[in-house]
């Protein structure tokens, strides 16, 4: 079922919120702009904070089709854009051959028709879909090559593509567009330019709480509590890579599996792999700095019961 | 802040401040005329707000502006956070800009309407006053130098009619003079030579397909296109390869006293390298690491070092190679070193503490690039050992080890950012000479 854009910053809250999302109000301010200004949104932010989960829970939320664009090395239009059936053109063309129809015009027209058209991700988003406009999803566009992201600028300004054997599609109904950079390169000034930017942020304690709540409703509470301020108290610390929200979730569901209750160093320690990706980390907070990091939180948990009470 | 200055009085009586700011609005954003401004107030509030946020340093053009007016009238005024994040999200496009971002919105919305005060407070940030009385003065020094006619390669350029030999032998002999014995004119010719090396065709082959005739693979597209041309009656192939692109260099410089009498040639090379390669990131160090990439873009040499000099806190300074390096490898390797890049450090290694933290972060700086070259002009001296224990430390983790004491040795080094790489470089041989 299509649904219409959010009239406000609050129904694009509650938007996010229908389709399972927890996140907080400027990312519903900057996703209500970008909806209402029809220009597309460009989220940064570090691996694992729910960037391209934003954009599947818009195409969710809103009832369109999501279209992905995974962008890699040597991406280049023929698969991004469009790429015509050479295989089948080349049979039709035998077929003629032998049937003796060989009139050049016709021809021409029957093999460069849309039958033979392999659509790609930006040449679909273009397309007109009954649903309305398509969420296209640009993921991790940092791993393209400079010059594809050249192109994009000029599909992204106009939401036309010209096909020289075809001719001009153009969007009726521009693409709400998302684009998200992991920063391993710079994206170029001038794409920036036109995209509304969100910096997408490690959750606060109380919201990745909830977050947890969502989605890994089988921890008990006590043990989501501890393992939040744990997860938060692991990001103030000097690591190579913090954990994510993602990590947060995967370790959730790991503890849930291994029974725990509540947190202690042995779990922990072997539980760690989950959380941090890198051994210099792992080395560095095995042992004794994660006994340090339970003593801390269980004394907030203390404290924050004698609040209560 | 205090009491108001009698300068923030008078503007509050007067409400002639607004008249020439709505006449600057004008000329600036035709939006103003074009339609009846549903918050007038508002639109010249935000465009004050974007002129001192561009003050501070911030690229941000004419068109950001309109879209932040649209954005910030689409978000209700009910929410401060909301018309926050309208202009952070119209406004800036980075993520280190946001704290400016910050500091500015808070200033102007605790006292809008005092913009002159607020543009004082970014300045000192920014200090774009200071550059502008640098930059007449960057400039005069070659005015100066032009009007009266001794530059030194005019003198150059003269003595090559008289004596082609003779200037040969001259360059020659600069070429092979340390940096840090050259008189101020041999550094200023020296320079002006560093901004004419050759830099090598360093191509690698990326994943992306170009045409090429003597390409191996077939590209049908190409062909069916170009068959097409002769009515569909054969069809003549059309070829493609790998496309070549150049990889992207970053260059570590240490800007530490022991190095002073390098660092100003140095940032030279850097400056020339910015201007005629896409991709180089420059860093500087000496206690802390500073990312002048966009300070060395400016065209003028000068400028572009004058600009360094500002935003660089730690010149001559003490050193710590490890914590700088630690620095690095945490917030900027991920994000510059993707495409296979060549890292060069330009440094004497003299780190006597923290030797421990020095060869892990090395270990991973070697690890996550394709090549780590190691600039040292302490390699001038004909006897010099890999004795010392940062020396020694990092040597461990490079893999090439070069002089770059004088221009010959400087010209080898662009060579060696090309393909081919010499054995005598080799880190290991230092190692085991000095065992």
């Amino acid at each position: 079922m299509p649904v219409s854009l959010p009239a406000s910053i609050d129904e694009t809250l509650a938007l996010l919120q229908r389709a399972d999302y927890v996140g907080d109000r400027s990312l519903a301010t900057a996703l209500f702009l970008s909806l209402r200004m029809g220009r597309p949104l460009f989220l940064e932010g570090e691996v694992g904070v729910g960037k391209t989960e934003i954009a599947k829970v818009l195409a969710r939320g809103l009832g369109r089709s999501l279209i992905r664009l995974q962008c890699y090395e040597g991406l280049d239009t023929a698969s991004a854009v469009y790429e015509w059936n050479y295989a089948a053109q080349m049979m039709a063309i035998r077929l003629a051959e032998a049937t003796g129809d060989t009139a050049r015009d016709r021809l021409q027209q029957d093999i460069f028709s849309e039958r033979y058209l392999m659509r790609r991700p930006l040449l679909q988003a273009l397309e007109p879909n009954p649903a309305g406009a398509a969420v296209l999803l640009i993921d991790e566009l940092d791993r393209a090559d400079e010059a594809f992201e050249a192109y994009l600028l000029e599909v992204l300004s106009d939401f036309q593509i010209t096909i020289p054997e075809l001719g001009t599609v153009k969007a009726a109904e521009p693409p709400i567009v998302v684009i998200t950079s992991n920063r391993t390169r710079e994206i170029h000034d001038a794409l920036r330019r036109r995209c509304l930017y969100h910096w997408v942020d490690y959750p606060d304690a109380e919201r990745e709480a909830r977050i947890l709540s969502v989605k890994a409703p089988n921890a008990s509470a006590s043990l989501t509590r501890e393992l939040v301020s744990f997860v938060q108290k692991l990001r103030r610390e000097d690591l190579f890579k913090a954990p994510g929200v993602a990590e947060t979730l995967d370790w959730a569901m790991a503890l849930t599996e291994l029974d725990a209750v509540a947190l202690d160093p042995d779990v922990v320690g072997d539980t760690l792999g989950v959380l941090l990706k890198y051994q210099d980390d792992i080395a560095k907070i095995q042992g004794s700095k994660a006994q340090a990091l339970i003593d801390e939180v269980r004394a907030e948990v203390v404290r924050g019961a004698a609040i209560a009470s | 802040m205090g009491r108001p200055s009698p300068r923030e009085a008078s503007s509050k009586r007067s409400p002639c401040k607004y008249v020439g700011a709505l006449a600057m609005t004008e000329q600036i954003a035709d939006c103003s005329l074009a339609e009846p401004q549903p918050s007038g107030q508002l639109a010249l509030n935000i465009m004050h707000f974007a002129r001192a946020l561009r003050a501070a340093g911030l690229p941000i053009g004419p068109g950001a502006v309109h879209v932040a007016i649209e954005a910030v009238e689409l978000a209700s005024l009910t929410h401060r956070e909301d018309v926050r994040t309208a202009l952070h999200a119209t406004l800036v496009s980075r993520h280190e800009h946001t704290i400016l971002f910050e500091q500015a919105f808070a200033a102007f919305w605790r006292r809008r309407g005092y913009l002159e005060k607020l543009m004082a407070a970014m300045s000192s940030i920014a200090t774009p006053q200071s550059q502008d009385a640098r930059k007449p003065q960057a400039g005069a020094s070659r005015v100066a130098d032009a009007l009266s006619g001794t530059r030194p390669n005019k003198t150059v350029e003269k003595s090559s009619e008289l004596s082609a030999a003779l200037m040969v032998s001259s360059q020659e002999k600069l070429a092979q003079k340390d940096f840090a014995q050259m008189s101020a004119a041999e550094v200023t010719e020296a320079i002006q030579l560093v901004s004419r090396l050759s830099l090598p065709h360093d191509a690698v082959r990326v994943r992306r397909q170009t045409a090429d005739p003597r390409g191996v693979a077939i590209d049908p597209r190409r062909s069916f296109r170009k068959s097409l041309r002769a009515g569909g009656a054969g069809i003549e192939l059309a070829r493609r390869s790998p496309e070549e692109a150049r990889p992207p260099i970053v260059a570590l410089c240490d800007i530490s006293g022991s190095m002073s009498d390098y660092t100003r040639v140095f940032l030279h090379f850097l400056h020339a390298l910015t201007m005629r390669r896409r991709r180089v990131h420059s860093f500087l160090f000496g206690t802390r690491l500073t990312n002048v990439t966009r300070l060395l873009r400016a065209k003028d040499p000068d400028q572009a070092l004058a600009a360094c000099g500002a935003g660089v806190l730690d010149w001559a300074g003490g050193t710590r190679i490890g914590s700088s390096l630690h620095r690095f490898n945490k917030d900027w390797s991920r994000r510059v070193l993707g495409q296979g890049a060549i890292v060069v450090m330009f440094t004497d290694g003299l780190e006597r503490e923290g030797l421990d933290e020095l060869a892990r972060e090395m270990d991973r700086l070697h690890r996550s690039s394709r090549r780590l070259i190691w600039a040292n002009p302490l390699l001038r001296f004909a006897g010099f050992e890999a004795k010392a224990g940062g020396v020694r430390t990092m040597l461990a983790h490079v893999d090439e080890f070069r002089p770059i004491h004088n221009l010959a040795r400087m010209s080898e080094l662009c060579e060696a950012l090309g393909p081919k790489s010499t054995a005598a470089v080799n880190p290991k041989s230092w190692l085991r000479a000095s065992v």
